[in-house]
């Protein structure tokens, strides 16, 4: 597979200097995520949406269904690493395999047919592990 | 020594000298005003005939910053994407219908007078700038029970999953704590630290602190009781005498991480007192909204911000009616979201660009439940406050409005963000409340289920008009943008919480909006 090899520095985020408004402090213990739909069901669905199509409002939150830039693995791999816009950064909750497993799972379902699986290595590599 | 009127008087010609930083300055050197950045709002006064000014959003920071600039004298127009003035302070009733980014519509059943606040729902006692407006507009405020010590807190990780009062654990917490301390000083661990007098001094209050006996120790009894409350409490006649509770295995007090929620109460921003409006948050917006609804245009979707030398240009769509209008004017205050704004077509400053692009937001869901009777009340003896979990839900929290009533009650039945936070947001309304059922059972097992009648949740990564609840600023981004996101750009700034130190906060959408104005005026007088 072609991943770009260019290194992307992971921002992991900070506990915030200022205090916003928060539940309590607590920690949330839940099991972790393994399979790439279980990753995408439990994260990515919550702005992307069930059926992966996004939605429409003051702004868009972009389709991942039938979407060609899916085409290029560093792509959809860098939006989790980096983020963009509104999208954060997912690495404080997400692990390089739970990545690469997602990213496979959005580019071989919603209409898009991008065999060729992306492993934890790529992402890694990635993040200049 | 009457010196109020005296200071007050001195005060008003510093402000008017050396302007609000100087006033704040000074009113911290003089032991007041501590707690805010807020020296009293603005007073602007003397606009160029005819200027106006375009604001986009009718949140706080938008109709703040259109109420100022009327006073001072200029034309004033707001344009709101939503069919709603208020923004993120908004409260859902019973009767109101919401849809969120995807489709899914919830129609809202609660009784009436019960809410549910999705967004802010909690004032501390200084947020000046908040409060000085409630004020001003009328908007009535009443205690939020912040700190409830009778509440629980349950995690998987401690007690057998089993929930504990906030009380019980804190306090084991606090007497173990005093009790290792004492010994470490008693050991002569501390010698080097402290003098023996200070060491002795510190033995005193380790013991008073921590309810520790006579020989320093730390457990069940009925000093420890009047800490962590009793197995049998102090009564009347025959039976009166107190039976003391069992202190719990320090390994588990420690397993629960109990010291985080006693932590989260000594967060500044979480320190009694705290408020809320009388009948719900969205009550600001509409306070707000009363003093500048003729200047809000709702239903316009933003999709252009120009400017030129002559003027700002700001394109919008009436989402009821299709039609396509380019409003005019010398300014504009922009206080659209980040994420919503990034998408916006503009001709800012690549810098300004780079900032706007740089912040991303964070996701929150809240869930509000109506049960058929307030069993927390009478059954737990729970007046207000929150009980936390280690679950996604985050915690339960207790109404502070309609104590003691038989009718029913609006729990907020969750509070959850990050992972939480996604989890609870992926799922259809109906997967979110059967989800807040099942993890908010932990504190009220059976009745919890039994007594549901309706909900609602607000996940806010799909809100429509916001894509993300608040922005999410870092160390890194603080260095690199923020600077730039607030500064005037020619005759476009940008202000709300994300143009502040007071992130996800009512008051830094108000603080950035007197502070954008107010530089924003200097620069039109100088124009």
């Amino acid at each position: 597979m072609k991943i770009a090899s260019m290194a992307l520095i992971a921002v992991l985020a900070a506990a915030p200097a200022w205090a916003q408004d928060t539940a309590g402090n607590g920690t949330v213990k839940a099991p972790a995520p393994v399979t790439g739909q279980q990753v995408y069901q439990q994260v990515c669905q919550a702005c992307h949406m069930a059926d992966a199509k996004g939605g429409i409002g003051a702004g868009q939150i972009p389709a991942l269904a039938k979407n060609a830039k899916l085409e290029e693995p560093s792509y959809p791999v860098s939006m989790i690493l980096q983020g963009r816009g509104a999208m954060p950064s997912l690495t404080d909750i997400l692990k390089p395999a739970q990545i690469a497993a997602v990213v496979t799972y959005i580019r071989t379902n919603f209409g898009n047919h991008y065999k060729s699986p992306v492993k934890e290595a790529d992402v890694k590599a990635m993040m200049g592990q | 020594m009457q010196t109020g009127t005296t200071r007050r008087q001195l005060l008003t010609a510093i402000g008017m000298m050396g302007g609000t930083a100087a006033l704040y300055q000074a009113m911290t050197t003089m032991g007041h005003a501590s707690e805010t950045q807020f020296a009293g709002p603005p007073n602007l006064s003397g606009a160029r005939p005819g200027a106006s000014v375009l604001v986009l959003g009718a949140g706080l920071a938008g109709m703040l910053a259109a109420y100022e600039l009327t006073k001072a004298g200029y034309k004033v127009k707001v344009l709101e994407y939503q069919n709603r003035a208020g923004g993120r302070n908004w409260s859902l009733y019973g009767g109101d219908t919401y849809t969120e980014l995807g489709g899914a519509t919830q129609k809202v059943g609660f009784a009436d007078g019960h809410y549910l606040n999705p967004g802010p729902w909690r004032i501390p006692y200084h947020h000046r700038t908040l409060l000085h407006y409630c004020k001003a507009f009328g908007v009535a405020l009443e205690p939020f029970i912040q700190f409830n010590h009778n509440a629980f807190v349950q995690t998987s990780e401690a007690f057998g999953g089993k929930p504990v009062r906030f009380r019980e654990a804190a306090a084991d917490f606090e007497g173990n704590v005093a009790e290792l301390l004492g010994k470490a000083i008693n050991q002569k661990a501390l010698d080097a630290e402290l003098t023996t007098e200070d060491r002795s001094k510190l033995m005193e209050a380790l013991r008073g602190w921590g309810m520790l006996d006579k020989d320093m120790k730390y457990k069940s009894g009925l000093l420890s009781s009047e800490h962590r409350g009793f197995e049998r409490p102090p009564g009347g006649g025959v039976n009166g005498a107190p039976i003391p509770s069992t202190v719990f295995d320090f390994k588990e007090v420690l397993n629960s991480q109990i010291w985080k929620n006693m932590a989260f109460f000594m967060n500044h921003e979480f320190q009694t007192t705290m408020f809320q409006p009388v009948g719900g948050m969205g009550m600001i917006g509409k306070g707000f909204a009363k003093q500048v609804a003729s200047l809000i245009t709702q239903n316009a979707k933003v999709t252009r911000i120009m400017q030129d030398k002559a003027g700002v240009t700001v394109t919008y769509n009436d989402t009821a009616t299709g039609t396509v209008t380019e409003a005019k004017a010398d300014y504009c205050v922009c206080t659209i979201p980040l994420g919503v704004l990034n998408q916006i077509p503009n001709n800012l400053r690549a810098e300004k660009k780079s900032a706007i692009a740089a912040v991303p937001y964070s996701n929150s869901v809240k869930i509000g439940l109506q049960m058929g009777r307030r069993f927390w009340e009478e059954d737990d003896y729970i007046y207000g406050g929150h009980s936390f979990t280690s679950q996604d839900i985050s915690l339960v929290s207790y109404p502070n409005y309609k104590y003691f009533t038989d009718g029913p009650g609006v729990l907020l039945g969750a509070f959850a963000s990050g992972s939480g936070a996604y989890r609870l947001a992926g799922m259809t309304p109906e997967q979110r409340i059967e989800a807040a059922l099942a993890q908010g059972s932990v504190f009220h097992p059976g009745v919890y289920r039994k007594e549901y009648q309706n909900g609602v949740s607000v996940a806010w990564s799909r809100v429509p008009w916001t894509m993300g609840c608040c922005a999410r600023w870092n160390e890194d981004t603080r260095k690199e943008h923020y600077q730039e996101l607030v500064a005037l750009d020619d005759r476009v700034v940008l202000a709300g919480e994300h143009a502040s130190y007071v992130g996800c906060w009512m008051e830094g959408a108000l603080l950035s909006s007197l502070d954008a104005i107010t530089r924003l005026h200097k620069r039109a007088l100088a124009a």
